[in-house]
């Protein structure tokens, strides 16, 4: 009798661990530190994708907008993947898309933007990838949203999913 | 391209395999006379090498720089050395969990050629719990993280495996670890197996001892391996975080050193029965646990591979499955277990055992808690919070010192039976004059605390008793001595090390200096160069110590460019009696490098002890398998 009651008391202690490791996993793990977030936009000086001429990061930056900024490459899947949703925020209207390609070959990159359509407004070119670094990028996709202030608000590692989107629009509206 | 096949379909009879073997075994147990299956051997050679085939499908595709695979595309850069290229197989989520299964079926393979001497129904049972892991483990593999996916169209070039992984400990840490972790499914099988079958005596114990020891020595090498690297490679200058994965880690390790102490008990008293058969099951459900922890992304931290919630709640279903099996089985077959042999007595070796089981459970629950209390919390009130290494200090220490006493006296224990005052009384006065010694030390060196004290004390107190014996009694339990010798220094030199460290961190340019501690710190010069996959900044720094010695020193700084990271490579001068450890990183804007100088002592001591640790197992083992 004893036993039984001991593996009812283990079974329900086990069975709520269960439940508390289940609703675990469905919180976002990921977070970015509060102080990281008020960060402000380092400035830097890149060449145009299109013309080659030297632009510096405060013309671009120039007017009183919200600005993503996109960091993606011709041969990189993921940048394909989230392709379709920076489309659709152009659409919006709301933001300004800023992208920077990637260690890119031109043509190539090009050809990429021909197939899919340009959602950018201005694209710049790292070459040598310096630039991403300075901005504290990990790889390809990597997306910047930096608000009026020109601070950074919200940084993305990986490409733009639906749930991102969402929480995009959330924040420009 | 052919090989993503060979190895997907590999894996797909596999799991053929494990579904035969267990419809065979069950068959076979419900006989009453058994004969010995032949073919039940040949079908787990099979099974082990299908997966072997799998795994060095996989080698191959990572060594041609196969792209059209997800995961090398991934995990692996044409510009990257051939042996990083192939470590990359196992540096990644999904070839982990293959390597995983392969290390799995090969041990369930070794187990079944190593276990003649056993009842053929105890053998059956345990393969069939062990068919019952391999399977969860294949299932999860091809549903939620197939090794083989393919992309199209196929890109030209890799996304490049994390620089910080890139480094030669590495590659071999995560192996290590495994066969460390996996080998406790083996003593969880035949635990149960042997619960079932009413056999958990000696005999059984003699048996399962092996597999305790090889794991055991496993996790211990491939916990050091993985601290190592954290003290050469992050360039924090420390070798222990109280990251969630180290806790997750030293957990299995810390079940698994009580059950190699209680098995001793179950061989020689046949006592401890019961507990024995916990500790089995506890140590392979914490192995799983860590994977469940790590692998679902639910903590933060270096080692987590993937965010992916499907195989998170894969595992944890998986992990509960056995929690839950296994506490049926035992609650079942309970009645078995009770021993006849009663005479427990108190001041003898047995309970010195268990008293210091006890404790390592202690160590064992704060840890468990600190690790999984955030998750818990962020549940139940959504707050979020980390558990830091103030939290293990505070409530480990004070334990650890009555603990190191324990340990000390606990093999020698006959002293005590033999009310022999005059030995006990030098005992005391011996514990009297470590105080002293302690006391000294910390006056000279630092800041005096009084737990600090009697920690330091009490471990010097361990240390020199193991050393006593390990001189008096070298060619009787040498096993044993050298082991607990080993922790003895291992302790010690982790608290003169905590105690006695002293760093500096500020910025300086080329030509400048600082003085600190009577040593003279200037920078030279920098220099920068290109390797095949990385941007080089070596920093040229001269330090004057005070006996006019003259140390060069060249840390550095890599930036490499699949994928972006920058990382820094210390430059560690190591003696017997101090580390100097020197580290630069980038400061933005201007010609500032920031410079961080330690000197910590006893540092190597730290290391070499762990192998006098597992040394001292090995030993244990070679002489089992010599009889």
């Amino acid at each position: 009798m004893k036993n039984k009651y001991f593996l009812i008391i283990i079974g329900s202690f086990f069975f709520f661990c269960f439940i508390v490791f289940f609703k675990g996993l469905k919180n976002p793990s990921i977070y970015i530190p509060e102080l990281q977030k008020e960060k402000s936009f380092p400035e830097f000086k890149a060449k145009d994708f299109y013309s080659d001429k030297k632009i510096s990061s405060v013309d671009i930056f120039n007017d009183n907008n919200f600005y993503l900024i996109n960091i993606w490459s011709s041969w990189c899947i993921p940048c394909r993947l989230e392709h379709n949703y920076l489309i659709k925020l152009k659409k919006q209207n709301l933001i300004k898309l800023v992208g920077i390609n990637y260690k890119d070959n031109f043509e190539n990159a090009k050809k990429f933007l021909d197939e899919l359509e340009n959602p950018y407004s201005k694209i710049i070119k790292d070459k040598n990838g310096t630039i991403s670094i300075e901005l504290g990028a990990y790889g390809v996709p990597e997306t910047f949203i930096i608000d009026k202030r020109k601070k950074i608000i919200k940084k993305i590692t990986g490409p733009i999913n639906e749930k991102i989107y969402n929480e995009i629009l959330l924040i420009i509206k | 391209m052919i090989f993503n096949y060979i190895g997907n379909y590999s894996l797909i009879i596999s799991v053929i395999i494990s579904l035969i073997i267990i419809f065979l075994s069950i068959s076979s147990l419900q006989k009453i006379n058994i004969q010995i299956k032949i073919n039940l051997n040949k079908l787990i050679f099979f099974q082990f090498f299908f997966v072997l085939v799998s795994f060095f499908s996989l080698i191959i595709l990572f060594i041609l720089s196969e792209f059209a695979n997800i995961t090398v595309f991934n995990n692996s850069h044409t510009t990257k050395p051939l042996f990083y290229k192939i470590s990359g197989t196992w540096g990644n989520h999904e070839g982990s969990l293959l390597l995983w299964l392969l290390i799995l079926t090969f041990f369930i393979f070794l187990y079944f050629l190593n276990s003649k001497s056993r009842s053929i129904k105890e053998r059956l049972l345990t393969l069939i719990f062990q068919e019952v892991i391999i399977i969860g483990f294949l299932i999860f593999l091809l549903k939620t993280s197939n090794p083989f996916n393919q992309v199209f169209p196929i890109p030209e070039q890799g996304l490049g495996l994390n620089p910080i992984l890139q480094d030669p400990i590495l590659a071999i840490h995560p192996p290590v670890l495994y066969l460390g972790y996996v080998s406790t499914s083996i003593i969880f099988s035949s635990s149960l197996g042997a619960l079932i079958q009413g056999n958990v005596n000696s005999l059984w114990a003699k048996h399962i001892k092996k597999w305790i020891l090889i794991s055991w020595i496993f996790l211990t090498i491939g916990i050091l391996l993985g601290s190592i690297w954290a003290y050469y490679e992050l360039g924090w200058g420390g070798f222990w975080f109280w990251d969630p994965v180290e806790n997750i880690s030293l957990m299995p390790w810390l079940s698994l050193t009580a059950l190699l102490h209680c098995i001793l008990v179950l061989e020689k008293r046949s006592l401890l029965s019961s507990w024995t058969i916990v500790l089995s099951i506890s140590t392979f459900t914490l192995s799983v646990c860590g994977t469940f922890l790590v692998r679902s992304g639910i903590l933060n931290s270096v080692h987590t591979f993937a965010n992916d919630p499907e195989r998170g709640l894969f595992i944890l279903i998986f992990l509960f499955i056995l929690v839950f099996l296994s506490l049926v089985i035992y609650f079942l077959y309970e009645e078995k277990l009770k021993s006849n042999n009663n005479n427990f007595n108190l001041f003898s070796k047995e309970s010195s055992i268990l008293i210091n089981n006890w404790f390592v459970m202690y160590f064992l629950s704060v840890i468990l808690i600190g690790t999984i209390y955030p998750i818990f919390l962020e549940v139940l009130s959504s707050q979020k919070i980390s558990v830091g290494p103030p939290f293990f200090n505070k409530l480990i220490i004070p334990f650890l010192i009555p603990f190191l006493i324990f340990m000390s006296i606990g093999p020698n224990l006959d002293w005590i039976k033999n009310k022999n005052f005059r030995k006990k009384i030098q005992l005391i006065i011996f514990f009297i004059l470590n105080l002293i010694l302690s006391f000294t030390i910390i006056k000279i060196f630092g800041k005096i605390t009084l737990t600090s004290t009697i920690l330091l004390a009490a471990s010097f107190y361990l240390f020199f008793v193991t050393f006593k014996d390990l001189i008096k009694k070298s060619f009787k339990n040498n096993s044993q001595v050298i082991s607990h010798f080993g922790f003895s220094l291992l302790i010690l030199s982790i608290i003169m090390n905590s105690i006695l460290s002293k760093e500096i961190v500020t910025n300086l340019k080329v030509g400048e200096q600082i003085n600190f501690l009577e040593n003279t710190i200037s920078f030279k010069k920098i220099e920068s160069s290109s390797e095949s996959n990385f941007k080089s900044l070596v920093g040229y720094f001269e330090i004057d110590s005070k006996n006019n010695k003259k140390f060069l020193f060249k840390p550095e700084i890599r930036i490499y460019n699949q994928p972006k990271v920058i990382t820094s490579e210390a430059d560690i001068k190591t003696n017997f009696f101090k580390d100097r450890f020197l580290v630069i990183n980038l400061v933005k804007g201007g010609n500032y490098f920031n410079v961080r100088y330690q000197e910590k002592p006893l540092m190597i001591w730290i290391w070499l002890s762990t192998i006098l640790i597992a040394i001292g197992g090995s030993i244990n083992f070679l002489k089992r398998y010599e009889k």
